[in-house]
């Protein structure tokens, strides 16, 4: 580069910060959504998709008072893409904020780049306790639960409200599915009741009869733990085997979403299951949101685009305590994990200090209302944490929840 | 008892399942020696587009009949202008297959969407049967049953007809027939039409058990895969014997040795592949 050359290029740079530091204000907000548009996953990012959209059409694409421009990033549900694409986000989209990923292992592969590129991400969906427990992320807060959050609450009102006394459980043989299995466990059995039977499918099991032939015949329901599409097949096939009318079957929040029910008959009917939320809530924001969802997408929401947009009203709470100066990284991070929400279709949320939220944990029920399958609320669990009851450094003390932990000592042979 | 005798209908279910698969993929690859990657997204979207009819108010046979022949004239469009170009390197050939199942995978997502679809078994076979107290879907039953009939019909079709003859003689040694006259292009179109077909043949009657969703392909290619290298290449026994071997294997080992779960099918595989590389009934080696 001759000097005369390398003068105007630096002219014309110094004009173009100069430009930028003015046009600050006005520039848009650049959020990063990864999700995921094929396989196996895909309809589940769709619905976090779906809910996005809808926040960004009701606020006209606005948040604290500056435009939003979003970049979607697809991972196809691999580990290895979603970094490539995390890191495409943040470096050459230049993004300031991350919504997503949607699976637990996704969060799990892009956990140190969010350290190192100190990018705030919101998680719409991934669960996995230790996100917000044992190896808590300065940049990571999270918009929904964490997996045994929901099945805590089950377990106890299984034990003391539905009086059962022996459960068997089958769950996802994957992390999600091990953490909710645990968590009923344990707050089961410290109630007086007994898992005695625990049976794991692999996730992409090609059917589910060689299991549902082996549940015992004496229990007193059947706890499943699904994710995906594999309750609707479950809870197919274990009415075709006639089971449905023998034991009574209980669920995680996946289970009997509000994303899969449309595709189920009366199988479905009567499962009891506990989420941190149902699309039956009576409150007006979601009573707003149903119809929104309705109108836009011809569906109810449910964990996923419920996930997805209470991650958005969190970003946008979050902007509005910092006027919407993003820039700051350090300040808006700290509003994002005291963020507080009133406008929630799930109830009242607040983050506890490691960034999970705390919320009303729902006992629902699946019955027909107007020809349509949805999830009843029976009972509300206010105010709920990521660590039930327990005390918070206790818990912490434990091993994170998995296949064997903690252990289960009345499985019968 | 009454454990063993579920477990065991269910191994000759799922056994039917996989052999309605099966067939197919060993037929092609007997004939044609290339590993067709396709055949699960076929299977695949054989299920979508009875699902489609099904949707549309035709009855199950209708939507298992156009099923089969829709994919199997997918089948035939990709063998004549997709294969047919790249004749001679079955490597190429292989990855072509690949990027079929690709294209047909993403097709089937914008189609269909991401959601997945339960299918439900045709009203005369739905509801259980009573054994010893416990409740068998009556499907299932139906599903072995039909899959005994086009073990039959291959068989006949392989044994007895004039084009039997010579796809036989093709799959053991392809140059020697087409010496004596043999038309080998015909011929490659109609087996890879025909595989086709079975794949989506399989995946309407699969569907009641399996329901439908992205991803469907990914998870059966790999069984396809074992049901004949078990069985052996080439082979219709091969792949008759090796989809209820699978069936059994899968079932019992999966209850007997619940932490074996995901390499249960791949244990006899290995083995089979030690001791006896070219499977069970093969002729040819791969």
């Amino acid at each position: 580069m001759t000097p005369r050359l390398l003068s105007h290029a630096l002219a014309v740079g110094l004009l173009a910060a100069g430009l930028s530091a003015a046009a600050h204000a006005a520039d848009p907000i650049r959020v990063g959504f990864l999700t995921i548009k094929s396989g196996a996953l895909a309809a589940g990012g769709k619905q976090m998709e779906d809910g996005l959209r809808l926040f960004l059409k009701e606020r006209n694409n606005m948040i604290a008072g500056r435009k939003v421009e979003l970049v979607v990033g697809d991972t196809s549900g691999q580990p290895a893409i979603t970094k490539t694409k995390a890191q495409e986000l943040v470096e050459k989209d230049k993004v300031q904020v991350i919504i997503g990923p949607l699976a637990a292992f996704e969060a799990l592969a892009i956990d140190d780049y969010i350290r190192k590129s100190e990018i705030p991400v919101i998680s719409p969906s991934a669960a996995a306790e230790d996100l917000t427990q044992r190896k808590p992320n300065p940049w990571f807060v999270r918009a929904v639960g964490t997996s045994a959050q929901t099945s805590h609450v089950l377990g106890d009102y299984a034990a003391k409200e539905l009086k059962y006394k022996r459960i068997a459980i089958i769950a996802d043989d994957f992390a999600f599915g091990h953490e909710t299995a645990a968590g009923f466990q344990r707050t089961f059995e410290e109630n007086g009741g007994k898992v005695v039977q625990k049976l794991w499918s692999p996730l992409n099991v090609a059917d589910y009869g060689t299991y549902i032939g082996q549940i015992k015949p004496n229990v007193d329901a059947v706890f499943a733990a699904f994710a995906g599409g594999n309750g609707i097949k479950f809870l197919k096939q274990y009415n075709e085997y006639g089971m449905k009318a023998k034991i009574p079957v209980i669920g995680a929040m996946t289970t009997v979403d509000e994303g899969i029910l449309k595709s189920m008959g009366d199988e479905a009917l009567g499962v009891i299951s506990s989420g941190w939320y149902s699309a039956t809530l009576a409150n007006a924001d979601n009573k707003k949101f149903v119809a929104s969802m309705n109108r836009d997408y011809q569906q109810d929401p449910g964990y996923y685009s419920m996930g997805a947009y209470g991650a958005a009203l969190m970003l946008e709470q979050a902007l509005k305590e910092v006027k919407g100066k993003i820039e700051d990284k350090a300040a808006f991070m700290a509003a994002l994990r005291k963020v507080q929400l009133s406008n929630d279709p799930r109830g009242k949320i607040s983050l506890d200090a490691l960034g999970n939220p705390v919320m009303d944990i729902y006992v629902r029920k699946v019955e027909r209302v107007n020809g349509k399958l949805s999830n009843s609320v029976i009972k509300t669990y206010p105010a709920v944490s990521q660590f039930w009851t327990y005390n918070t450094k206790d818990f912490l003390a434990n091993p994170v929840y998995t296949r064997d932990y903690p252990p289960a000592n009345n499985i019968e042979k | 008892m009454s454990f063993w005798l579920i477990q065991s209908l269910n191994s000759l279910a799922l056994g039917g399942v996989l052999f309605t698969l099966a067939a197919g993929f060993s037929l092609i690859f007997g004939l044609m020696r290339i590993a067709n990657l396709s055949h699960g997204a076929y299977f695949m979207f054989g299920a979508y587009i009875g699902l489609a009819m099904l949707d549309r108010g035709y009855n199950f046979g209708v939507a298992v009949l156009v099923a089969g022949l829709a994919v199997g004239l997918l089948g035939g469009i990709v063998e004549r202008f997709v294969l047919r170009r790249l004749a001679g390197n079955s490597l190429s050939q292989v990855l072509a297959t690949l990027g079929v199942a690709f294209v047909i995978a993403d097709g089937s997502l914008w189609l269909w969407g991401g959601d997945p679809r339960p299918v439900n078994a045709p009203a005369l076979l739905s509801g259980g049967v009573q054994l010893l107290g416990l409740t068998f879907p009556l499907y299932r039953l139906a599903v072995v049953v039909f899959s005994a009939v086009i073990g039959l019909g291959l068989w006949l079709l392989l044994d007895k007809t004039k084009l039997g003859v010579m796809i036989r003689a093709s799959v053991d040694d392809r140059q020697m027939a087409q010496g004596i006259g043999v038309p080998a292009s015909k011929l490659f179109t109609i087996v890879f039409c025909l595989g086709a077909a079975l794949a989506g043949v399989g995946g309407v009657i699969a569907a009641p058990i399996l329901s439908v969703y992205p991803g469907l392909d990914a998870d059966m290619l790999p069984l396809a895969l074992v049901v004949v290298i078990l069985g052996g290449l080439g082979s219709l026994a091969g792949a008759f014997v090796g989809s209820f071997l699978i069936g059994f294997i899968y079932s019992f080992g999966q209850v007997l040795f619940p932490d074996l779960a995901y390499i249960i099918l791949f244990l006899p595989m290995v083995v089979i592949l030690a001791v006896r590389p070219r499977g069970l009934f093969g002729r040819i080696t791969a």
